[in-house]
């Protein structure tokens, strides 16, 4: 059995085959797989016995249920208003630089996604972004290129 | 009871009915888009808003319930400015070019564009580039999103009607659309191309792939001997698409406007139908013969019919296993195909290379059957051309034929013969009836026993019949049939045929003999249709059906005279090997998705 065949069945038991478990099992693949494949949906379909439409049209409203290729992790720095005018485009500027990827794009190694997202909360500590789950908030050029350092050698 | 006021005159109705509803009543039309009446509410295209005196904002009148006391303007200034700018801002994010759209004319949103006088854009236009949003991949169904303003009647059709869900909405905000299965091409997915999405879009986001071009071409082409069949639940819409009530029949009519458009031969798919009927009735008492005296279990039984190509996408993607159930017949459009080019052409004495055979159908899913790689055993591709209901009335404007004033004329021959029982093929339960109608007497010498021949637990529109008939005075050749009692099935609409189809799965049914319809009434309903089809038009035209059937000299497939001719001269007998060769089929495993 593939393997991601085997995960969705694991999740299925977990959680259980009710439409209402589609949710938590779809969260917990993106947690354990980075991004939803075609594949993975639909074994998560034919467990559900709902249609794999259904499923791609819940995933795509999520912005965190990604539906692309998303390296493992993937940094989201916030376009909104406050975090823009403290300077979101400095930080974007010098994450580009030293993954040498550009916005919605992921590194070759599969490392690094990087996404621009709406706001997530930290507008008093602008500018900000999340890599994986992990809020970094005041951020300057100097901080991000220290975590992306260490992030890096992880 | 509650009490109400709308636009000052006062009502009472029952609790629970709408703003619509109410509205309707007192004879105000309020506006709808979303709203459907085969479908739940869904509330989101908000052109029904009302004013409700001493509400802030003004309220959806299709998601209200009215409450006592309620005092509702349909009209005011507010509502009608509202009104005004929810119809300009769906304008701008719609593919307005209007004049070049296969819906020009018959378009909701045009209308009611019209209907409040939208001239001056005041919103900017969204829709850029409109050229990449279409998808032309399906042989049946062209989606093309610059023209979908996301009412979702599509999306709530293919969940709550047919329960197949191959569109779904996806994504949020202004990226939102309709879409398959990660976007994939309409061909590779789940959809059945019942069309019923189709039937209740209200723009030219859905609409059939049509052939009209492709058909006049044929019949300006000196060389070619064009062959029309009209299906059984054509003679019953097309009226209303060109001018009569609902329920009206007008078979003579049609065949006259076929013959003035210059088809060459005007026969009828009621023909196959009968043929259908033998062929598919000696199956099924040959499967129960294999199965109750043979014992063979590599016989599967219940049997289900085939007919419907919307169901067999259905069953090939979602219960491949039960694949071996179906009925090996070809549906009777595809009998027919194959015997135009080889039977037909034969008898009249035409090369079959220069017989182009058009069908007129209900149905959109016709269209890929006809394109199925299997329905090519005369050698050719044996329909090449499917036209629903709705292309024939516009070829029909098109001749600038004046149709209610035209005579009655009677179908060609041969092929043009048909029974009552292969009229009632159009309406849900219309195959199970005909096929007990022939097999009880093969099997009992006798006729079924149900005044007028009427068999009506398998009538009506419940959305699944179930119905016994026992079987006793068996002639010697079936005795082992004595005392049995035929189980059946009859289930219309995908949802339905999923509930019968679990039952089968789960074993504990003992059906012998299932009908499936992919649509909602049947054929009669079909995603082909005139243009509105909801639960009043349905049994309009079931009536007209039954009607036809009773009015008809001959109501037993096995009695048509042309049938009997074409196993005389060409066939043999049922189920033999030219019959499987040219009327018989199979299917194959989809994906899920």
């Amino acid at each position: 059995m593939p393997d991601q065949e085997k995960l969705v069945k694991e999740l299925a038991d977990k959680h259980g085959r009710k439409r209402e478990f589609l949710l938590p099992i779809l969260q917990e693949l993106v947690y354990e797989k980075n991004y939803l494949t075609d594949e993975s949906m639909r074994y998560v379909a034919k467990e559900l016995n709902i249609s794999a439409a259904d499923v791609y049209g819940t995933a795509s409203f999520y912005t965190f249920l990604d539906t692309e290729l998303r390296g493992k992790y993937v940094i989201r720095v916030c376009k909104t208003i406050s975090c823009s005018m403290k300077g979101k485009d400095e930080i974007l500027h010098v994450i580009c630089d030293t993954l040498k990827i550009d916005v919605g794009e992921t590194t070759l190694d599969k490392k690094f996604s990087l996404l621009a997202t709406n706001c997530i909360g930290w507008c008093h500590k602008a500018p900000a972004m999340l890599i994986n789950d992990i809020p970094f908030i005041e951020l300057t050029p100097s901080k991000v290129t220290k975590i992306l350092q260490d992030y890096i050698k992880r | 009871m509650i009490n109400l006021t709308i636009n000052g005159l006062e009502l009472e109705v029952d609790k629970g009915t709408t703003i619509l509803e109410a509205a309707k009543k007192l004879n105000f039309r309020i506006p709808t888009l979303c709203h459907h009446q085969d479908l739940c509410v869904a509330g989101n295209c908000r052109v029904c808003v009302v004013e409700q005196v001493g509400n802030r904002t003004l309220v959806a009148a299709c998601a209200t319930p009215v409450t006592e006391g309620m005092e509702i303007n349909t009209n005011s200034l507010s509502v009608r400015t509202s009104r005004k700018h929810i119809i300009e801002l769906l304008l701008s994010e719609h593919n307005a070019d209007c004049t070049k759209c296969y819906k020009n004319g018959e378009c909701e949103l045009q209308s009611l564009a019209n209907e409040y006088s939208v001239g001056d854009h005041i919103f900017l236009d969204l829709i850029v580039d409109h050229k990449s949003m279409i998808d032309m991949s399906s042989a049946s169904i062209i989606k093309d999103d610059s023209k979908c303003i996301r009412c979702l009647r599509c999306v709530r059709t293919c969940e709550e009607l047919q329960g197949v869900h191959a569109l779904a909405v996806a994504n949020k905000g202004s990226e939102q659309k309709i879409s398959s299965f990660f976007d994939k091409p309409w061909r590779e997915v789940i959809c059945t191309n019942c069309g019923q999405c189709i039937n209740r879009c209200p723009t030219g986001a859905l609409v059939e792939r049509n052939n009209i071009e492709d058909v006049w071409n044929a019949i300006l082409d000196p060389e070619k001997h064009v062959v029309v069949q009209t299906a059984p639940a054509v003679r019953v819409s097309l009226g209303e698409a060109l001018g009569f009530e609902a329920g009206h029949t007008v078979t003579g009519k049609m065949v006259s406007a076929l013959k003035r458009i210059g088809f060459d031969s005007v026969l009828d798919t009621d023909f196959t139908a009968d043929l259908t009927i033998i062929e598919e009735g000696t199956e099924l008492l040959t499967r129960l013969k294999d199965v109750l005296v043979n014992k063979r279990d590599d016989v599967a039984l219940p049997l289900t019919t085939s007919c419907s190509p919307g169901w067999i996408k259905f069953i090939e993607h979602i219960y491949p296993d039960f694949l071996k159930n179906v009925s090996t017949c070809k549906s009777p459009q595809q009998m027919f195909g194959a015997l135009a080019k080889t039977y037909f052409a034969q008898k009249r004495k035409i090369d079959p290379k220069n017989i182009v055979s058009v069908s007129i159908m209900p149905c959109t899913a016709k269209k890929f059957e006809a394109n199925r790689p299997e329905m090519r055993s005369s050698g050719f591709k044996d329909v090449d051309f499917v036209l629903t209901t709705r292309e024939l009335a516009r070829m029909v404007r098109q001749a600038g034929i004046d149709f209610m004033r035209l005579e009655d004329v009677n179908y060609d021959s041969i092929m043009g013969e048909s029974s009552g029982a292969s009229v009632i093929f159009g309406a849900t339960g219309g195959v199970m009836e005909a096929a007990l109608r022939t097999a009880y007497e093969i099997v009992t010498g006798r006729e079924v026993p149900f005044k007028n021949l009427n068999i009506i637990p398998v009538r009506g529109m419940k959305g699944v019949k179930e119905a016994s008939i026992k079987i006793d005075g068996c002639t010697d050749e079936w005795k082992f049939l004595e005392g049995v009692e035929l189980k059946c099935a009859v289930a219309h609409g995908l949802v339905n045929a999923r509930e019968v189809m679990e039952k089968v799965k789960k074993g504990d049914a003992g059906y012998h003999f299932i009908e499936i319809m992919a649509c909602p009434g049947g054929c009669l309903g079909g995603g082909g249709q005139p243009i509105p089809t909801n639960s009043k038009i349905r049994a309009k035209r079931a009536r007209a059906i039954y009607d036809e059937d009773m009015g008809k000299p001959i109501r037993k497939s096995h009695e048509n005279p042309e049938i009997i001719q074409v196993y005389k001269d060409f066939l043999g007998t049922p189920n033999s090997h030219k019959s499987h060769e040219l009327l018989h089929t199979h299917y194959k495993e989809r994906n899920r998705y």
